[in-house]
């Protein structure tokens, strides 16, 4: 299977019957994804888009023998939903809701670290597009279509730019294996390095397309991990080499607060670490298609 | 969000964190006022902006008499202050802060932070306060230390022990210096601060421990649930084009450059100004639309972009998932046609339905020039900015 989801992977939506929840839920089900139900507390039992609805994570597992969540709850609650999720058995949640408060994300860290390393759910967003390996499932609300069918990984904080990439790279006859939005929060479930090291291990990848921005330590940390434990070769590009010290650049997470934050610092440590960089943003597809042609 | 100083002080006061006697003024007369009130012979008076090293920016002003309150008061009052935080533009100071003299006996760094990569708040603290803390990571990063929390049990007192003695304090101290700093610790987790700075520290020749200074940033994600403190928010320190843009749901940064920008996704915002710059042009914004672009919030942001004077070309890039090419096409249409654009426009449109986006732009007959690729929208762009500035240079 790709990493994370495949096409027999059991889905569940948080937040189920609101208006995006319903949304979403049905593109997924146009995809092709396995969604088995939703939870929306206090609507356990009826039916909606065809599915069970359900009062809590649990029963989900327990009665529709639900993997992988994707949650679309506001803000103000996600971080609970998150963690009934981890507590019931779910192995992979998205979280796209954009707008959890930092010591939120902090608390569902810790108690996602407390779980065995084998029993712990992992967590990708929040504030991204999900999950898509495309032909077999999406966990998101990426547009489906842009994406074909291939062996490079794609990983990266931003939605519209990872479409960007994905359509460049269709445009050239590149498809994609799976691509995994981390989100644009200064914490999230994941990071680049945590990708990777899946994409490493997973055998329907052979290249791996690393899209990051301004702020925080993740980018050089994955091409450290890079480096050290893989085989397969990385492209990444960094945005916001425009960005001012200090402004926050739309994402929470994408400014630049100090020494090694900045796109061009970035690009030199990823540079010396053997990542392979895409110059532009216009070149992500062609630089993967160069890198292909080596292999 | 920031606050001033005055408010941040308060704040911390409620915490048991001590700071000097001290009040706000709106006017000279307020201020002398407040001076009478605290009592003394030493005062500072403070200008109140959102920014550090006010001091280097004459934003801080010791005086000795009531008179010296007055025309320090006066000289501060509406004055525009510049400091490395403020950019070029500066901060205008409409508070003051007056605050007793304080006998300094030595001058300490203290900060609680979220650092990202630990996932933690981190304790800083160094024994040479005053300076920056950026310039004392660079010039002298082993007087920093450094006590990560872990945050399912909270700052435990040993470790405000341990910081308290990297500081440097004698053993009287400490029980002042865990006080504060487990106060600073509780303000920051009950309040959603993620970052609470008291620089400098300082230790009097009384033996008390104060914040001469104190800033403190919140989560804007959590402001929902902290009522108290989104009363704090100071507009007039804000930027107006930014804070127009967050009461339309749009984000927007305004920056130097002169090619306006109206983007769908930060990520995507930020990579089509880098190729802006990559062509040989400069962005005069960053703006990410978010995922609804209805025709009226199209107009928006077309508006938003437009009331920068500086503006010689805009650039629309969609890259439309959720959204649909022809929807947007027709908002930017509608835009267009109802405000007398007086610039180029390049738009380049991607994603769901895109053929239809298109055609609609091209049956519009508004002179739109159009796009297929990034890299093609941003030379356009570029080209087009050049040309309306060769156009007035005649």
């Amino acid at each position: 299977m790709a990493i994370f989801i495949d096409k027999d992977t059991r889905i569940i939506v948080q937040g189920f019957t609101g208006k995006i929840g319903t949304f979403h839920a049905q593109e997924m089900i146009d995809y092709g994804s396995n969604v088995v139900g939703g939870i929306t507390p206090g609507k356990g039992g009826q039916t909606h888009l065809g599915r069970p609805v359900f009062n809590t994570v649990k029963e989900a597992v327990e009665q529709a023998g639900a993997e992988a969540s994707i949650v679309f709850v506001p803000p103000a609650y996600a971080a609970d939903s998150i963690m009934e999720a981890a507590e019931a058995g779910i192995k992979y949640c998205v979280s796209i809701t954009d707008g959890i408060p930092t010591q939120d994300m902090m608390k569902v860290k810790i108690f996602l670290s407390k779980f065995p390393k084998e029993k712990r759910m992992v967590l990708t967003g929040p504030n991204c597009a999900g999950t898509i390996s495309p032909g077999k499932s999406m966990l998101g609300i990426m547009p489906g279509h842009i994406y074909m069918p291939g062996n490079v990984g794609i990983v990266g904080r931003s939605g519209t730019l990872g479409y960007e990439a994905a359509d460049q790279m269709k445009a050239l006859g590149i498809g994609v294996s799976t691509s995994v939005g981390i989100g644009g929060d200064p914490i999230n479930g994941s990071s680049h390095r945590d990708i990777l090291e899946k994409f490493e291990q997973d055998p329907e990848t052979k290249v791996v397309v690393m899209i990051g921005e301004i702020g925080g330590p993740q980018e050089v940390e994955a091409g450290i991990f890079a480096k050290e434990h893989m085989t397969k070769p990385v492209v990444a590009y960094i945005a916001g080499l425009t960005a001012p010290k200090g402004r926050r650049m739309g994402h929470a997470g994408a400014i630049i607060s100090s020494v090694g934050e900045s796109a061009a610092e970035k690009v030199e440590m990823l540079k010396e670490l053997g990542v392979i960089i895409a110059p532009t943003p216009a070149a992500m597809g062609e630089t993967v298609a160069k890198v292909l042609a080596t292999l | 969000m920031d606050i001033h100083e005055y408010q941040a002080k308060q704040l911390l006061a409620d915490y048991g964190v001590k700071i000097a006697a001290g009040g706000l003024a709106y006017s000279p007369e307020d201020a002398v006022q407040r001076a009478r009130e605290i009592g003394g012979h030493v005062w500072v008076v403070k200008a109140q902006i959102h920014s550090g090293a006010r001091g280097k920016a004459g934003g801080i002003k010791i005086c000795k008499t009531h008179d010296e309150v007055n025309d320090a008061a006066e000289s501060l009052l509406g004055k525009k202050l510049v400091t490395h935080q403020t950019g070029p533009a500066g901060k205008q100071c409409l508070r003051l802060y007056v605050e007793a003299g304080t006998d300094i006996a030595k001058e300490l760094y203290f900060s609680l932070l979220i650092d990202r990569a630990q996932e933690r708040i981190v304790m800083v603290g160094s024994a040479q306060g005053g300076m920056e803390i950026e310039e004392l990571a660079e010039n002298n990063p082993d007087a920093i230390k450094k006590i990560y929390i872990e945050p399912a049990v909270g700052l435990q007192d040993f470790q405000a022990r341990e910081m308290a003695f990297a500081l440097g304090l004698n053993a009287d101290l400490i029980p002042q210096a865990v006080k504060l700093i487990q106060g600073c610790y509780r303000a920051m987790r009950e309040l959603d601060a993620n970052m609470v700075e008291i620089n400098p520290l300082v230790i009097t020749g009384h033996d008390e421990l104060i914040a001469l200074d104190a800033k403190m940033g919140f989560d804007d994600n959590a402001l929902f649930r902290r009522q108290k403190i989104s009363e704090l928010r100071d507009k007039t320190q804000e930027d107006p084009r930014e804070m127009a843009a967050a009461d339309r749901g749009l984000s927007y940064v305004g920056l130097d450059g002169d090619i306006g920008c109206m983007i769908n996704g930060a990520g995507l915002a930020m990579a089509t100004m880098d190729m802006i710059k990559l062509a040989g042009g400069e962005p005069a914004n960053f703006l990410d639309v978010g995922g609804g672009a209805s025709a009226e919030r199209t107009e928006k942001a077309f508006r938003m972009v437009l009331q920068d004077k500086n503006v010689k070309a805009m650039l629309v890039n969609i890259f439309a998932g959720i959204n649909r090419c022809d929807w947007i096409a027709e908002g930017v249409v509608h835009a267009v046609k109802k405000i007398d654009m007086q610039v180029p426009l390049v738009v380049r449109l991607s994603g769901t339905n895109v053929e239809e986006g298109r055609r609609i732009i091209e049956e519009s007959g508004l002179p739109i020039i159009t796009a297929n690729t990034l890299a093609e929208a941003a030379e356009k762009a570029v080209q087009a900015r050049n040309e309306v500035v060769a156009k007035a240079q005649g």
